[in-house]
């Protein structure tokens, strides 16, 4: 009998990429070649996490009797060949097979976190259970006391994987030692930073997860209520979330006396609204509590006083993801991964301007070359590489001259930047690295929630400076006042939001200043990205007069008659590069 | 008692103290503009930071408890700096026409610009810029002048118990408004007026009748009720032109609408002054004998003739509790009757 199993990734790049629809038609083609009704072939359908290489979506999995074989870049007409071929006559079709670099990314990977995201069915808790899910809760409540699970923790030097990296087990004893009634443990889901999307992959590929972290975590403080603070954009991951509640509630793993160990545990889910303060964990806690999300000063901190004035643990999806597999295989397995002070993996989106777009997970203290080079297949269309932004809005650029550098807490951070909660923008020749600094400011500035006046007024003022610097408008000054200004805005703002602000300016400045003084004093931009900034002009010795730039021109700026010289009217240009882009002999000249 | 050092000096404060009030107590002047003795900690100015051993960055005092053995210092060249920057960004974003503001006497900003020294605006940029709102004839909200430290949310909130504003829209755009920006509809107490430190919230009969340095306060207690709370009257040529409360004053410095913008029937023309008794259909003069006695004859009258339950007795509210005693001694006892009521029941 031929069994085939059929996995089809539904993480984020999956579905943005069609994989519904591929699984559609993979299900009517099914049902149309009658192939799981034969006795010969028993064929079962899974919708699958993440699968990592999103540039290479829709991946899908097909695995016969045992012999697994991914497909790339599938689409719905694809299915048809594939079914016939592959799952019914036994011969993968070659030519959609993935490729040697869909190897590579996955060679330098380890995979903790991610391990069975796109293998277990993330809508089935048997699916989990037989992958080895519950079985560390169960050790926990059967034969583990709160210390012995803090202990373990703290051994394995797992740390917060939401971007600060406190470490974890410090954490729990902390809160552990508190003498309260009630104590509380939130799962921060608020995943926010632009283009990072490690938690939603992880809630949407294997909540129960989470959901045994949280568990286990809730044990080792003493907390009976949990909450799951998870972003309404992320409808898929709620729904899961909801599912994996539920089932776990009809398995026992919550509820009261759990696995008859007296141990009691409910879970709440409570939806942020879209700010992205909201992920910092006392304007979190203000938003459950029904609050505006507005960050309160610490200390006290939440594992002193947190949700309603009790004890409460926040920790990062990530961070909780780790946790049963840590139980499961020991703290010196976990220690074993990573440097001396990052143990374990960490997960990153890798974005920007590699050929392996997508999500990975790689062993703390691996080098940023072979993230970008070998997992993420180098830089596209051969340009040059020129820098990495790591952490989000909060984080900062590392030029392409250390490209050796370790990716861990401590190496990140000495280089002016950090791993935060894992965003990595790889950056080429083609990106004005002030533009990408301004990029980010003009989010923090827009999620400032104004309580604090640096952050407030303080980032409002650094973007006007940078606004007037790719405008063509800066002034000499203009460098000494934004490194004054945002070294004062870190000192003096209230959260983690107004305190890194200023990092993607500063760590620009710091290792690429002479494009500030190309934008300022020339007037220039080096990577021809503010346009501003930008000359349009005609080559004479190219331009054959055909009347393309004229036609395309939305300003009237271009003049000049059939097969005769054109010009371009600057006092008319409005630089959109509409002529640039209509030219086909390359006689318009971007300077 | 907790002990802790600042600024060299030793300090002993209760348990539960910030650092801010710990410096303050010991006479250690820091400035703020969001702390409010009366109100929560709340953070936001930056203005009270100060450095405490063994905390990598500055703190803010006014959040901070104060703990054992914690050494803190307030004023430093860094710590002045860092306030500057702080206070020329909020400048930055204000529409400094001191020349014209009723804030302009009694506001802390304006005092701040002053203690720093602060002319120049090194941040030029966009300001915020509102249409004047609010038909209501108590309470002028000038959004532009607003610093958002949040003290009128908070005393609505916290001391009031109304929360008819909050926090709105995020980043430089913040402001405080009611719910979806909404005319102000409350109580108009005024409470965040009192507590406001600027000129964002003022009164609007307030408009243009005084500087400062030209008024008069007396202190006196409010008439409205027999709660008697205590207040302030601005005066400038032997009229009201404004309402406070002493912060000292048993009330905490909190008043109700009628005490804060209640006073201008004390100039009113039509006030009376005197008794009036209706002679030949016109109200005319007369003496409180003469009036009082027409009162007592006509009760009498009307009792003899139709029975004592004929007559009822209405008090008000702006009576003392001893006086409203006396009067329902005077309905039952030399009336007779049980038909004694009081307006603040309607």
């Amino acid at each position: 009998m031929t069994e085939t199993i059929i996995r089809v990734c539904m993480g984020p790049g999956g579905i943005a990429a069609g994989g519904a629809d591929v699984l559609a038609a993979f299900q009517s083609g099914l049902a149309d070649a009658q192939v799981s009704a034969t006795i010969e072939n028993r064929c079962t359908m899974h919708k699958v996490g993440c699968l990592g290489l999103c540039a290479k979506d829709v991946l899908v999995d097909i695995i016969r009797n045992g012999d697994k074989k991914t497909y790339e870049l599938v689409t719905p007409d694809m299915a048809g060949r594939i079914i016939t071929e592959h799952v019914i006559g036994g011969t993968p079709v070659a030519e959609w097979l993935v490729k040697d670099d869909y190897h590579a990314f996955h060679a330098k990977q380890v995979k903790v976190v991610l391990s069975d995201c796109g293998a277990v069915d993330p809508e089935s808790i048997d699916s989990y259970i037989a992958a080895g899910g519950y079985a560390a809760v169960r050790a926990v409540l059967t034969s583990m006391t709160r210390k012995d699970v803090i202990d373990l923790i703290k051994n394995s030097g797992l740390r917060g994987r939401g971007g600060a990296g406190f470490p974890t087990g410090v954490k729990w004893e902390n809160c552990s030692n508190v003498d309260a009634d009630t104590k509380y443990i939130i799962c921060n889901a608020d995943e926010g930073d632009p283009g990072a999307f490690m938690d939603r992959a992880a809630l949407e590929g294997n909540p129960h997860a989470v959901l045994e972290g949280m568990l286990i975590g809730a044990y080792a403080i003493g907390a009976r209520i949990g909450y799951v603070y998870v972003r309404a954009e992320y409808p898929l991951a709620v729904e899961r979330l909801n599912l994996a509640i539920r089932q776990a509630a009809e398995h026992g793993f919550l509820g009261e006396n759990i696995l008859g160990s007296g141990f009691g545990f409910t879970l709440r889910i409570k939806l942020g609204a879209g700010a992205f303060v909201c992920g910092e964990e006392t304007a979190l806690i203000a938003s459950i509590e029904g609050e505006r999300g507005m960050p309160r000063p610490k200390p006290p901190f939440p594992v002193y006083k947190g949700l309603w004035g009790k004890p409460t643990v926040i920790n990062n999806v990530e961070t909780l993801a780790n946790v049963p597999y840590i139980i499961r295989n020991g703290a010196d397995w976990f220690a074993s991964y990573g440097t001396e002070k990052s143990k374990g993996t960490k997960v990153f989106s890798l974005t920007g301007k590699v050929r392996n777009t997508g999500l990975i997970e790689v062993p703390m203290g691996i080098t940023l070359r072979e993230i970008i080079h070998e997992i993420g297949g180098g830089i596209e269309n051969g340009r040059r590489f020129k820098a990495v932004q790591t952490g989000g809005p909060s984080g900062g650029c590392i030029p392409a001259s250390m490209i050796d550098l370790n990716v861990d807490y401590e190496s990140l951070s000495k280089a002016g930047s950090i791993v935060g909660s894992g965003g990595m923008i790889v950056l080429d020749e083609d990106d004005c690295m002030v533009s990408v600094a301004k990029y980010f400011l003009q989010f923090t500035q827009a999620e400032s929630c104004g309580k604090c006046v640096p952050c407030r007024v303080g980032t409002k003022r650094l973007l006007e400076i940078m606004e007037r610097i790719t405008n063509g408008n800066g002034q000499e000054s203009d460098l000494d006042l934004l490194v004054k200004l945002g070294n004062d805005i870190r000192q003096t703002s209230l959260c983690g939001l107004g305190m890194t602000a200023p990092n993607p300016v500063l760590s620009t400045i710091k290792y690429f200043r002479d494009e500030y003084e190309a934008h300022i004093r020339d007037k220039k931009c080096p990577a021809k990205v503010c346009k501003n900034l930008l000359t349009f002009s005609v080559i004479a010795a190219a331009c054959k007069g055909c009347g393309a730039c004229l036609r395309a021109c939305p300003a009237g700026a271009v003049s000049g008659e059939k097969k005769k010289l054109h010009t371009i009217d600057q006092t008319r240009c409005v630089k959109c590069g509409a002529c640039f882009d209509a030219c086909k002999f390359k006689a318009i000249a971007k300077d | 008692m907790i002990s802790l050092t600042i600024d060299g000096k030793p300090v002993s404060v209760q348990e539960g103290s910030s650092v801010l009030d710990a410096a303050r107590s010991a006479g250690i002047p820091i400035p703020t503009l969001c702390h409010h003795p009366k109100l929560s900690a709340f953070g936001g100015c930056r203005l009270c930071i100060v450095r405490i051993e063994g905390i990598p960055r500055p703190v803010t005092s006014c959040t901070t408890p104060a703990a054992e053995g914690m050494v803190v210092t307030t004023a430093s060249p860094e710590i002045t700096a860092l306030r500057k920057t702080v206070l020329e960004l909020i400048l930055s974003d204000h529409p400094n026409d001191c020349m014209v503001c009723e804030g302009a006497g009694t506001c802390t900003l304006q005092e701040y610009a002053y203690a720093f020294g602060l002319r120049d605006n090194p941040y030029p940029g966009e300001r915020r810029q509102y249409e004047a709102c609010d038909a209501n004839p108590f309470i002028e909200r000038d959004m532009e002048k607003c610093i958002a430290c949040g003290r009128c949310v908070k005393v609505c909130d916290e001391i009031q118990g109304v929360a008819a504003i909050n926090f709105t829209y995020r980043g430089f755009k913040t402001k405080i408004c009611p719910a979806f920006e909404r005319e102000l509809d409350c109580e108009f107490c005024g409470q965040c007026v009192q507590v406001c430190p600027t000129g964002a919230l003022t009164g609007k009969q307030w408009a243009r009748t005084a500087r400062t340095l030209d008024v008069q306060k007396v202190r006196t207690v409010c008439g409205y009720c027999g709660v008697g709370c205590e207040v302030l009257l601005h005066v400038q040529n032997n009229r009201i032109i404004r309402v406070s409360a002493p912060d000292d004053g048993w009330n905490e410095g909190w008043l109700c609408v009628k005490g804060r913008f209640g006073y201008r029937f004390v100039d009113s023309p039509d006030r009376l002054t005197e008794p009036l008794i209706r002679k030949d259909g016109v109200l005319q003069p007369a003496s409180w004998d003469e009036a009082l006695q027409l009162v007592a004859d006509k009760l009498t009258a009307i009792k003899t003739q139709h029975g004592p339950d004929t007559i009822g007795g209405l008090s008000s509210a702006r009576c003392t509790t001893e006086e409203n005693y006396l009067f329902q001694k005077l309905m039952r006892a030399a009336i007779g009757t049980n038909n004694v009521d009081h307006c603040a029941r309607l």
